[in-house]
């Protein structure tokens, strides 16, 4: 049985990026952890190894920043890692990502799941392992809140995923992508084993393989969004009743309530 | 220049994410295409016309009855190509970002998700305007529609719902795309939600934060909540410590909401919650400690125990509609 994390390195979440004067994103050296969402994709699989047996590969197609994540995902629990990389793919967009992610998971073979975190936190795009999946021609099951039955022999999965209207519970045929919101699990923190192991490790990197083809869209510009504007008004009043009353008059003025 | 909306319905009903795609459709002044998807449509596709849609595209069919992104993302790739849509919306709700998520990539096309803004520029450019960063940056993209259609999915409440009037178009009723057996997902059993108020749709959000103390203070909030009409929303820290179901975090890595009114209960106002709720039109903060960070975004704060402004809110309100 053998799963395959989808992950990288985003910046940690409470760096904050500035806007340059060509309106192109600086960073001041922020941190790099593993994109958040991802550590709840690592975690399930790892209890799905250690239901069923099996490896736990975690891989990213990305820069050498990316291994930031790969390494955590190893301290984790995850068995290997693999990053696949060359100049070709610094422009690439989603689809040409996934087209490459894609690639290498057929070329690893026999590969049961892929799991990854719902969206990464910088880009928040969502859409790599969509083309992923599709590229693969496998299912893919989004928003996934619990992996209710995994039977890699049988060749079916069954989750339950998050709506907004409620939960839908889906089965569908492995091999299958998979992205898992944060109810899923509670992810362990790394042991002192694995945070050795993943140290040690030599992470292979290997070229993409096929070309990533052209960008869709060119990313123009950035910028810091309109801040708000005004000062908070401080309802000061004699006691809490008083200053509910008032609260609820000023909402009503400005028609809110 | 064509445009194409996926309307999601939901137990017969139109969402107000869909309405909210058409409004934003009609902003290109150009024909409007609506595709809608389902088992047992009755009158939406009708209902369509009276929005302002030139054409829809009717698909009413057992295998499109529950939502598996398979078929529905394959017919919406059929429909956009065969009817030469340049541009595909639909609003960022989780079947939205499915199915626009996986479309794009039968049609090679670029996708903008949870796009906030957009423009037609003259030479028939597409700029779309989204956030990133959780909200601390917003990008903007340039595709040139002549050479790629572009697939967008929109910001719950970040566009209008158009008003109902006249029709002028027609309904067309097409086939699915996939039959039954080439489908590989089942839908085996749907569990419905508590039925209150979804997060991300809501015109008045009540969140609660460290402050709350447990679930018991959760029930006020939601007390609150409910004379407001809203829903319920939480910190990270209410969530991890077991006081509310995920399903109510804002935030990072929880929702992000977009309302009329935010009610920041005890909540300090990390950047990570911001980055949840900052687009709110008017938030309200309650908090014991006068320098949260909440405060720098609130319009009205009120420094107090929670436990006694809250009651004394929903007292009042309730004497209001008295």
């Amino acid at each position: 049985m053998h799963i395959v994390i989808l992950t990288r390195s985003v910046p940690d979440t409470s760096a904050m990026p500035a806007v340059g004067a060509d309106r192109t994103i600086t960073w001041d050296n922020p941190e790099l952890v593993i994109n958040p969402w991802d550590e709840y994709a690592v975690e399930e699989a790892v209890l799905l190894k250690e239901a069923h047996g099996g490896m736990v590969t975690a891989f990213a197609v990305g820069p050498a920043a990316d291994e930031v994540a790969l390494r955590y995902a190893v301290s984790a629990g995850c068995d290997a890692a693999l990053r696949v990389w060359d100049e070709s793919l610094i422009d690439a967009g989603p689809f040409g990502l996934a087209r490459v992610a894609a690639h290498t998971i057929a070329q690893i073979g026999d590969v049961d799941l892929v799991v990854t975190g719902k969206e990464a936190v910088d880009l928040n795009t969502g859409a790599i392992h969509l083309g992923l999946a599709r590229a693969l021609d496998w299912p893919v099951l989004t928003f996934v809140a619990k992996i209710i039955e995994f039977d890699p022999t049988a060749g079916t999965i069954t989750v339950a995923r998050e709506v907004e209207q409620g939960r839908q519970i889906l089965r569908s045929s492995l091999p299958a992508v998979v992205d898992v919101v944060k109810a899923i699990n509670e992810p362990r923190y790394p042991t002192f084993t694995g945070m050795r192991k993943a140290k040690k490790l030599q992470i292979p990197v290997r070229a993409p393989g096929i070309s990533p083809g052209v960008r869709k869209s060119a990313q123009v510009v950035v910028d810091v969004p309109a801040a708000r504007t005004g000062a908070v008004e401080i309802i000061e009043a004699g006691t809490a009743e008083k200053a509910a009353l008032l609260l609820v008059e000023k909402l009503e003025d400005e028609r809110l309530i | 220049m064509k445009v194409l909306v996926w309307i999601e319905v939901f137990g017969g009903e139109i969402v107000p994410a869909g309405l909210e795609a058409l409004g934003a459709a009609r902003q290109f002044g150009e024909p409007v295409m609506a595709a809608v998807f389902g088992h047992g449509l009755g009158d939406v596709p009708a209902l369509l016309l009276r929005y302002g849609v030139d054409e829809v595209f009717a698909i009413d069919h057992p295998t499109l009855a529950d939502f598996r992104v398979e078929p529905y993302a394959a017919l919406l790739a059929s429909l956009a190509r065969e009817r030469g849509a340049r541009v595909v919306l639909a609003g960022a709700t989780t079947y939205g970002r499915d199915v626009l998520g996986c479309a794009v990539f039968e049609l090679d096309a670029a996708l903008f998700s949870d796009v906030t803004g957009f423009v037609l520029i003259p030479g028939g450019k597409l700029k779309a305007t989204r956030p990133i960063y959780a909200g601390k940056l917003t990008s903007t993209e340039l595709v040139d529609l002549d050479e790629t259609v572009a697939f967008v999915t929109l910001r719950a409440r970040a566009f209008a719902a158009p008003k109902p009037g006249a029709s002028a178009g027609s309904v067309v009723h097409v086939s699915p795309a996939l039959a039954e057996e080439d489908i590989s997902t089942k839908q085996v059993a749907f569990e419905s939600g508590t039925g209150r108020a979804s997060l991300t749709g809501a015109r008045v959000v009540v969140t609660g934060g460290r402050g709350v103390g447990g679930p018991e203070g959760f029930e006020l909030l939601r007390a609150l909540a409910e004379e407001l009409d809203g829903a319920v929303g939480a910190s990270r820290l209410a969530v991890d410590a077991g006081w509310i179901p995920y399903e109510h975090q804002v935030g990072q890595t929880g929702k992000v909401v977009s309302p009329d009114l935010y009610i920041a209960c005890g909540i300090s106002g990390a950047i990570q919650h911001q980055a949840g709720m900052r687009t709110s039109k008017v938030i309200v903060a309650i908090n014991e400690d006068p320098n949260a960070p909440i405060f720098e975004l609130a319009r009205y704060g009120i420094v107090r125990d929670l436990f006694d402004v809250v009651p004394a809110l929903i007292a009042a309100l309730r004497a209001k509609s008295d």
